[in-house]
């Protein structure tokens, strides 16, 4: 589903939304729904306007241009009012270093007037996933970054918000943190809270209901994960060879190849038709001297597809292929 | 930094795959000379890293993080500065830059202000800055952190290229799947080094089978086998969870009993090759669980 999916049913709609610093658009004239109970994606890399993007529907910056509505209410007209239905997660949360997990928490139970009555629930619930229980009495400061993210996460959660945005909440931790993170973020999924994360990891982007790829500040595209990757133009060969490199370059050279890539010890070919280009490809390749160990069809992964969208919004000239001989 | 051994061969690119705080720039920062070890020692194409750090730097090209170029030179004002500072011959200059110019694919752009560069072409940029001096060794500091995906598998074309030429490449990353992109890979968790190996292997010796459990509420999944008997650990991997499990056949049968009875709903069971995320949690896990002290 694309943008224009029923007013009925989306909880945030993006319109328009632009942000401009100086010359630089970081943020261009998105358009986009997210529907109620949604779990949505944000993937892009380093200055494709994702955290700008963020702070903007959070309400903490005012748009160049254009907007978004939360349950109908402009988070440019009027931020106050989207604030208390919200909780957001920036890259650098505001931890009290000198305060322990469970003041953390109690100050920010404080400052969204959780009643006192329902604290001990909640925290019980926060500790089940977080795996902090055991250290709530230990300081902030001493926590490891990735159970500092996962108190930045809880502590956004005290509050019940209809909608939780998170700035790459799991970049730079450890797996064994990056996975409680998740199975929080499921969590609230699940309990019906809207969740708009963004990632640069292609490989989170599958986890998401539906993801909007981001680049230089625009959508390039916007879909389930399982659409995009059935939408992919020609589909996917993996190719094994004793010398990958070696693989890389024949492969590039043949005719039905439309693009190759090594991703480790394999190489995926871009081909129209995997069953119909096999042949012709194995063949070029024992002409060219390459032995292949394994030719199959595989599916797409989402990093295929984004870089098939990537190439096609902007034919920009990378390096040259094998140009350092 | 805690006690890190490993020998590394020439034309071998050789990663280090961790977390924030893992230790991977520090240890880079001792192996290219800039940091003096506490304790311990070793040798970089053959000088002391304690005592032969002049030596070294001369050996090495080294790119961090926040590579130093200067945005108001020009792409090839860059490449003069960084011929001159690393003592190129005269001679030699107009052809290495040449050379690194067409190898980043920056022979059109080379009036261009290096600050007007997108940053994939900024950090070729900086790659092809640090080896002009054709060094033997280089020292890559989380290079592809942030940049989009095609800049990412160009970047990895350039080491692969590099390294068939006979350079020997140290790289950081906290991306996993980057990761297989290496030769071999040291796995760094709080400082200290929880496994190295080629990562075909790291996957292939792991002796904890993993199953994969495809269900609808997988949070709940999750957390309901975190407990169960049998079961080492239990996470969110994509839309499914990865259960890491002493002995398939006995845990698959104790998994679908636990959730049948806490009345989750299974939609597939399956034992999968584990994936190198999987492999980096049962090394912490073997390691004591330091990630989560």
């Amino acid at each position: 589903m694309t943008p224009g999916s029923p007013a009925a049913e989306a909880l945030l709609e993006v319109r328009g939304l632009t942000r401009r610093f100086g010359a630089l658009a970081a943020v261009d004239g998105l358009d986009f729904a997210v529907r109620r109970g949604e779990l949505f994606g944000l993937v892009g890399p380093d200055g494709a306007g994702k955290t700008t993007t963020l702070r903007m529907l959070a309400g903490v910056l005012r748009p160049t241009a254009g907007d978004a509505l939360l349950g109908g209410v402009s988070v440019a007209r009027d931020p106050e009012r989207v604030k208390p239905r919200l909780a957001y997660m920036a890259q650098r949360f505001g931890l009290y270093a000198d305060l322990t997990v469970r003041e953390n928490l109690d100050f920010y139970a404080d400052l969204y007037r959780v009643p006192r009555a329902e604290r001990a629930a909640r925290y019980e619930r926060l500790f089940r996933f977080s795996s902090l229980g055991p250290f709530q009495g230990r300081l902030a400061g001493r926590l490891s970054g990735g159970m500092k993210q996962k108190l930045g996460l809880s502590c956004a959660l005290v509050h019940q918000p209809e909608l939780l945005l998170l700035d790459e909440p799991t970049f730079g931790v450890d797996p064994i943190s990056r996975r409680d993170l998740w199975l929080i973020v499921h969590e609230m999924v699940a309990q019906g809270v809207t969740v708009v994360v963004s990632t640069a990891y292609m490989d989170e982007a599958e986890r998401f209901d539906r993801l909007a790829f981001l680049h230089r500040g625009r959508v390039l595209a916007l879909d389930t994960p399982a659409a995009l990757q059935g939408g992919l133009a020609g589909e996917i060969l993996a190719l094994r060879a004793p010398d990958p490199r070696a693989a890389l370059a024949a492969a590039r050279a043949l005719p039905e190849v439309r693009r190759a890539a090594q991703f480790g010890d394999r190489v995926h070919v871009t081909v129209g038709a995997a069953e119909r280009d096999a042949p012709a490809v194995r063949a070029g390749l024992a002409a060219a001297g390459v032995a292949a160990l394994a030719l199959e069809p595989v599916a797409p992964s989402l990093e295929d597809v984004f870089i098939e969208r990537i190439a096609a919004a902007e034919p920009a000239p990378g390096p040259a292929a094998g140009g350092a001989s | 930094m805690d006690d890190v051994s490993f020998a590394v061969a020439p034309r071998e690119v050789f990663g280090f795959l961790g977390p924030n705080g893992a230790g991977k720039t520090t240890t880079i920062k001792m192996l290219a000379g800039l940091l003096l070890p506490s304790s311990g020692g070793g040798s970089v194409a053959g000088f002391d890293i304690a005592t032969g750090t002049e030596s070294i730097k001369r050996s090495i090209g080294y790119m961090s993080q926040l590579f130093s170029l200067y945005g108001d030179l020009t792409v090839e004002e860059n490449l003069q500065f960084f011929s001159g500072l690393y003592g190129v011959p005269r001679a030699r200059r107009a052809g290495r830059r040449d050379w690194v110019l067409e190898m980043a694919g920056l022979t059109e752009h080379r009036r261009r202000l290096t600050r007007e560069l997108p940053l994939g072409w900024k950090q070729r940029l900086a790659l092809g800055s640090a080896v002009l001096h054709e060094p033997p060794i280089l020292f890559l500091d989380e290079p592809t952190s942030g940049v989009d995906p095609i800049s990412r598998r160009a970047f990895w074309e350039l080491i692969h290229a590099l390294a068939g030429q006979g350079t020997t490449v140290f790289v950081s990353t906290h991306y996993m799947e980057e990761a297989e992109n290496c030769h071999r890979l040291a796995l760094m968790n709080r400082g200290r080094l929880i496994a190295l190996d080629a990562p075909a292997r790291l996957r292939a010796g792991m002796r904890e089978p993993i199953l994969e459990v495809r269900a609808a509420d997988s949070p709940r999944v999750a957390e309901a086998l975190r407990d169960a008997p049998g079961v080492l650990e239990a996470g969110m991997f994509g839309r499914a969870v990865h259960v890491m499990v002493e002995d398939a056949a006995v845990a698959r049968r104790a998994v679908l009993e636990r959730l049948a009875a806490r009345g989750l709903r299974v939609d597939g069971i399956a034992e999968v090759e584990p994936s190198l995320e999987d492999v980096f949690v049962a090394k912490v896990r073997a390691a004591g669980g330091a990630v989560a002290e």
